[in-house]
């Protein structure tokens, strides 16, 4: 892709950020913080492309170290806010097991809920 | 093996992007916010998946190992790490993908061919590198492992520039050249620029540099993104630059301060170090049970938890307290300043952990006109951030600092340790107000104290 196509790209992603992460109540500011360090793991996809092109041991070895970092930030960052969003929800479970939900208390709580995440 | 068309592979990677944006997104609400966190994490595999089936890869096996160590590690630490220890896990994720992405940016080095994707690659190294440095030192400040007071040592400014014009030397070697060794000396430059900038910075000031960290690795996986030619890394790590631009401003907001002064305040010698003065001015202090009393009769308590409830980890007993009241047709609320806790909404986790209603978690703009309706206003291990200093004295170091309107209420009760006065090192007038009340001691043994002092009434 050329260098232009890419300037414009990462101007728009800006606004798309800004846009986006300015109406996040601040009640959920730690997992938006988590969150987005989740999503930069994602350099693992780079990760895995150097290291897929290694030839020389050395650079293998560097580039395999840098897919072990991506994928902790990765996979140990969207465990972990799912984890701390699951208790948003108002369970009781802490170990972030898959438990369904409380069918009973649910929907008003959701309503409830919507009403002050988004007033700011 | 064929490989996927590359306008598959665009396709793929666009919609990868789209799952991060609704992840984001998500998070306008908590009710869609746990769905949005999985529709990030599925685009995250198909990015994965993706680009195993659209580039020629050697070692396979190898590359699928570190995975597996690499999922192995982190997932079974996100699983058990303890909600207060949050800050410290942030930390750590941070530093080490800022570590993958300035690994990354080296090892394409050789690959850049023209100045443009050397001053990426550059770019991408410096940055990454002191965000894992810094979130290293960050780390160990955190959980303790060295001190969490500024470090500051004589000529501290004069090392620091010595090392950015060496940094600024060494890149503009590898811009022009490309030379592996210069790029090896900037690496090792960005961890010793991430080391000093992170030192000097105060335990209360830290959760700040978190999220400014945090804003540095994502704009690191965006250049990387430049230099591998990679529209997904570039969207993903801009939205990542974003989202730790805007909570660091808002922090510093919510803290009366701007981000230069917490980065540099050390380097002049203003930090917030706290102070240990203490005033000889009568103040009223009382028993747990007769707070307990003046709570039990209330008909509205807002609780305001602070730093020091997070730190005495007595946020269970606080909302078992506030379960005790509302058992008693008392209408219960947390008031939640945005500084509480050690990083941006951390006591809304710590509170949501300890099972308290999402309802009744209110932001400060939401509840401060509500204080004047309240009997009690219970301040728990809070201090600056309801000190009416920072609205009546021009000249307090917190002047301008946004704080929860606690005055208003009817009766307020601090539970302190001490006289001692926050890390602002200010004292608070409020304390010697006749409506304030003070219960010393442990905020989990005071609340301990007072939830069974409710329960006999």
């Amino acid at each position: 892709m050329d260098g232009i196509s890419l300037l414009t790209i990462t101007v728009l992603a800006v606004f798309v950020g800004f846009e986006v992460v300015s109406k996040v109540s601040s009640t959920l500011h730690t997992p938006l913080m988590s969150g987005a360090n989740a999503i930069h793991g994602i350099i693992l996809v780079g990760a895995i492309i150097v290291a897929g092109q290694a030839t020389h041991p050395w650079v293998l070895a560097v580039a395999l170290l840098a897919v072990v970092l991506a994928t902790a930030n990765l996979v140990g960052g969207f465990v972990v806010t799912d984890r701390m969003l699951e208790m948003f929800r108002g369970r009781t479970g802490k170990e972030g097991k898959p438990a369904p939900p409380g069918q009973d208390r649910a929907p008003t709580d959701a309503s409830a809920r919507e009403g002050g995440g988004s007033s700011r | 093996m064929t490989l996927l068309d590359p306008t598959v592979t665009a396709l793929l990677y666009l919609a990868a992007a789209v799952f991060f944006i609704l992840a984001l997104k998500g998070l306008n609400s908590p009710r869609t916010a746990r769905r949005g966190n999985l529709i990030g994490a599925f685009g995250a595999l198909v990015a994965v998946v993706t680009v195993f089936f659209s580039v020629r890869l050697d070692n396979i096996p190898w590359i699928v190992g570190a995975i597996a160590v690499g999922s192995g590690v982190a997932a079974p630490v996100a699983r058990r790490v303890k909600m207060t220890q949050m800050p410290q896990l942030v930390a750590l994720f941070n530093g080490v993908g800022g570590g993958a992405a300035a690994l990354v940016a080296l090892l394409e080095l050789p690959h850049a061919d023209d100045g443009w994707l050397r001053l990426a690659v550059v770019f991408t190294l410096l940055v990454g590198a002191v965000s894992f440095a810094g979130s290293a030192i960050t780390f160990a400040k955190l959980q303790e492992l060295m001190t969490t007071r500024p470090v500051v040592f004589p000529g501290l400014p004069a090392v620091m520039g010595a090392v950015l014009l060496a940094a600024v030397g060494a890149a503009v070697a590898v811009i022009l050249g490309g030379s592996l060794a210069f790029a090896l000396v900037l690496l090792l430059l960005g961890l010793l620029a991430g080391v000093l900038l992170v030192l000097p910075v105060g335990g209360a000031d830290v959760p700040i540099v978190i999220s400014l960290l945090n804003a540095f690795t994502g704009l690191a996986v965006a250049a990387s993104g430049l230099v591998l030619g990679n529209v997904l890394l570039v969207v993903a790590g801009t939205l990542v630059g974003a989202s730790g631009t805007i909570l660091t401003r808002a922090m510093a907001a919510a803290m009366g301060r701007s981000v230069t002064g917490i980065l540099f305040g050390a380097f002049k010698g203003n930090s917030t170090a706290g102070s240990t003065a203490v005033s000889d001015r009568p103040v009223r202090s009382s028993s747990a049970e007769d707070v307990a009393v003046l709570l039990g009769y209330a008909q509205r308590v807002i609780i305001v938890p602070g730093y020091g409830l997070a730190v005495a980890q007595g946020q269970h007993t606080a909302a078992e307290l506030a379960q005790a009241l509302e058992a008693r047709g008392i209408r219960v609320d947390f008031a939640i300043h945005p500084v509480a806790g050690r990083m941006p909404g951390h006591m809304n986790v710590l509170l949501a952990e300890a099972n308290v209603p999402y309802e009744s978690l209110k932001e400060m703009g939401e509840i401060n006109s509500e204080f004047r309706t309240a009997d009690v206003a219970l301040v728990v291990g809070a201090n600056d951030v309801v000190n009416p200093a920072a609205k009546t004295s021009a000249g307090s170091p917190i002047y301008g600092m946004p704080i929860l309107e606690v005055a208003d209420a009817r009766q307020v009760v601090f539970l302190k340790r001490s006289m001692r006065p926050g890390f602002a090192g200010i004292e608070n007038d409020l304390m010697y107000e006749p409506q304030t009340t003070l219960l010393f001691g442990d905020a989990k043994d005071s609340l301990t104290k007072v939830l069974g002092a409710v329960k006999a009434l």
